[in-house]
């Protein structure tokens, strides 16, 4: 479907990826995660045809790209981070002229727009102006457009940014319907749920190198203790001196929280319900737990 | 099937433009959107000029003997089909393009479905070219209602028009390819279109001009315009035809390849 192999790519004498190989498998959704800076964007770029890179092979759909990125973009689907939706046309208006880019008729066009508005859940509002829907709304059109082409793979960069949960779970479900339709999916985003919920495999990128690679719940077991307390309160440091840091397997500091990650979590509990000072969240760890780990909790401006 | 890259190929700087009929689904964008602006979009680029061209024309030129062995309004009407194509091309491929480029990131749309720069920047300067046809078409009409055309001469300005709009909407391109705000238009306008204006024949003669500064003004692109305009308005046939389009074309087509180097630089890199 999508593979690219020893991706480099660097601006100036910044490294913004150092050798990245994956693929993708018909039908998965795959995740690209990292950090601001990581390289996902820059990876999409690169899949899409749109820059070229330093060195590495990029294939998509059997075409070699750059060399044949117009080709292979055809077929592809494109969420972008940033809404490009035209804002002097309505909702149908949109479909058809990015459909016209595509080269698609207007007569196809026209019998393809009102299945995408329904999918789109923009049913009423099919001569709306693009300046009167939500955010929801918006994003969910964005998803609808990139359906025109009616694309075998289709690239989304952080599809749900910004998003309340209603219209976030909105997105997920119809995402779940295209990959129930066969559809590939290669996915950016900074929201583990996401990724969690949603992708077959993923990726962790940082610093543009592949850092971690695998099904959620496999890199969870692999890379991380299977319970988390988070600790904060009065004393929480002299605590985590004395008792924290004997108990848990592995401690680490956010402010003034500290986190415990621990296979064994009993002790643990009855050390922090002894010190009426210390608040506490016990839950298990998941793939953001993974994530701060490989990645480090630093900011990433 | 893992083909090598062949960077150079496929976004190579400076790679030779491969332009195609896809740019028109590009024009038709635009036209769809003019369609629904269509009257406030044209008295904005009508009402202007034609002020200016009445007001000199019948005002200043009551004042004045013949101007270029003719009547003032009628020097001023080819002066101002020129002058009005190159204002209203080069305002859209300033301010409507970088809009579409930087603001609304339209182009980041067309870029991502299966449509190449040279597809993009083609139909932007094909659709400011168009506009400004519009613009100079309606003040020949309007020189044509006060009478002021004595000769079907005049009809071969219809296809200089879109001429002389491609290239001064490439020119602009050039401009939005280097901007990195509106602000900076500002210094096209006073640094370029104004005094090339005031040098190329448009409110006054050329040969008024000091010897040096007319030898200037034959480099101008509005100089050639207005000497193959100008003519044809009075009726007669332009001297060196060839000569006048051919400077237009270059312009055009450096400007074009210069501003899609640009913008390769700056959006595909």
């Amino acid at each position: 479907m999508l593979s690219v192999r020893g991706l480099r790519k660097s601006y100036g004498a910044q490294e913004v990826l150092a050798g990245v190989d994956f693929s993708l498998r018909r039908g998965e959704c795959f995740g690209l995660l990292g950090p601001n800076g990581a390289g996902k964007t820059t990876t999409l770029r690169l899949a899409l045809g749109l820059i070229s890179p330093d060195a590495g092979e990029i294939s998509v759909l059997g075409e070699p790209v750059p060399a044949r990125g117009r080709e292979a973009r055809m077929r592809i689907g494109v969420v972008p981070q940033m809404d490009n939706l035209d804002p002097d046309f309505t909702v149908v208006e949109n479909l058809l002229v990015y459909g016209r880019y595509f080269g698609i008729s207007d007569s196809v066009l026209r019998s393809r727009i009102p299945g995408l508005v329904e999918f789109a859940g923009l049913a009423g509002r099919a001569e709306s102006p693009i300046a009167t829907l939500s955010g929801g709304m918006k994003r969910r059109l964005t998803l609808a457009r990139a359906l025109v082409n009616d694309p075998d793979v289709v690239f989304m960069d952080e599809p749900t940014t910004g998003l309340d949960p209603q219209a976030r779970h909105l997105i997920w479900e119809r995402l779940r319907q295209l990959t129930g339709q066969g559809k590939t999916i290669l996915l950016t985003t900074h929201f583990m749920e996401e990724a969690e919920r949603l992708c077959k495999r993923l990726v962790i990128m940082d610093r543009g190198r592949i850092i971690a690679e695998g099904a959620p719940r496999d890199l969870v077991r692999h890379h991380i203790e299977r319970h988390v307390l988070e600790v904060h309160g009065d004393g929480v440091e002299a605590w985590a001196e004395r008792d924290g840091r004997r108990l848990a397997s592995r401690i680490e500091r956010a402010g003034d929280t500290i986190f415990c990650y621990t296979t064994d979590e009993a002790p643990l509990l009855a050390s922090v319900e002894r010190e009426p000072e210390l608040r506490y969240l016990h839950r298990p760890a998941n793939l953001e737990d993974v994530f701060l780990k490989l990645t480090g909790r630093e900011l990433r401006d | 099937m893992h083909a090598r890259a062949t960077p150079a190929a496929a976004t190579g700087k400076f790679s030779v433009p491969h332009l195609s009929w896809r740019f028109a689904a590009v024009w038709r964008r635009m036209f769809l959107v003019w369609q629904k602006l269509a009257v406030p979009s044209m008295l904005g680029n009508l009402a202007d000029p034609m002020i200016y061209m009445l007001g000199f024309g019948y005002g200043l030129g009551k004042l004045l003997p013949e101007v270029g062995g003719v009547r003032y309004i009628v020097f001023l009407a080819a002066g101002t089909v020129c002058f009005s194509t190159m204002n209203s091309a080069t305002f859209e491929a300033l301010y409507s393009s970088f809009s579409r480029m930087h603001v609304q990131r339209s182009w980041d749309a067309m870029l991502n479905a299966p449509l190449a720069l040279e597809d993009v920047v083609l139909g932007e300067c094909a659709w400011s070219a168009s506009k400004s046809f519009l613009s100079g078409l309606a003040i020949l009409l309007v020189a044509a209602a006060l009478g002021l055309l004595d000769s079907w001469l005049a009809l071969w300005v219809l296809p200089l028009i879109p001429v002389i709009g491609f290239t001064f909407s490439a020119l602009g391109l050039v401009v939005t390819a280097l901007s990195p705000s509106f602000d900076f238009f500002m210094y096209y306008f006073t640094l370029f279109i104004t005094p090339m204006a005031m040098l190329s024949g448009v409110f006054f003669p050329i040969d008024q001009l000091p010897a040096a500064i007319q030898t200037l003004s034959y480099v101008l692109p509005l100089t050639h315009a207005t000497l193959l305009v100008r003519p044809l308005i009075l009726g007669e046939i332009p001297a060196n035809i060839a000569l006048h389009l051919a400077v237009l074309i270059a312009y055009g087509a450096v400007a074009f390849y210069a501003a899609l180097v640009l913008f390769r630089r700056r959006l595909l890199s």
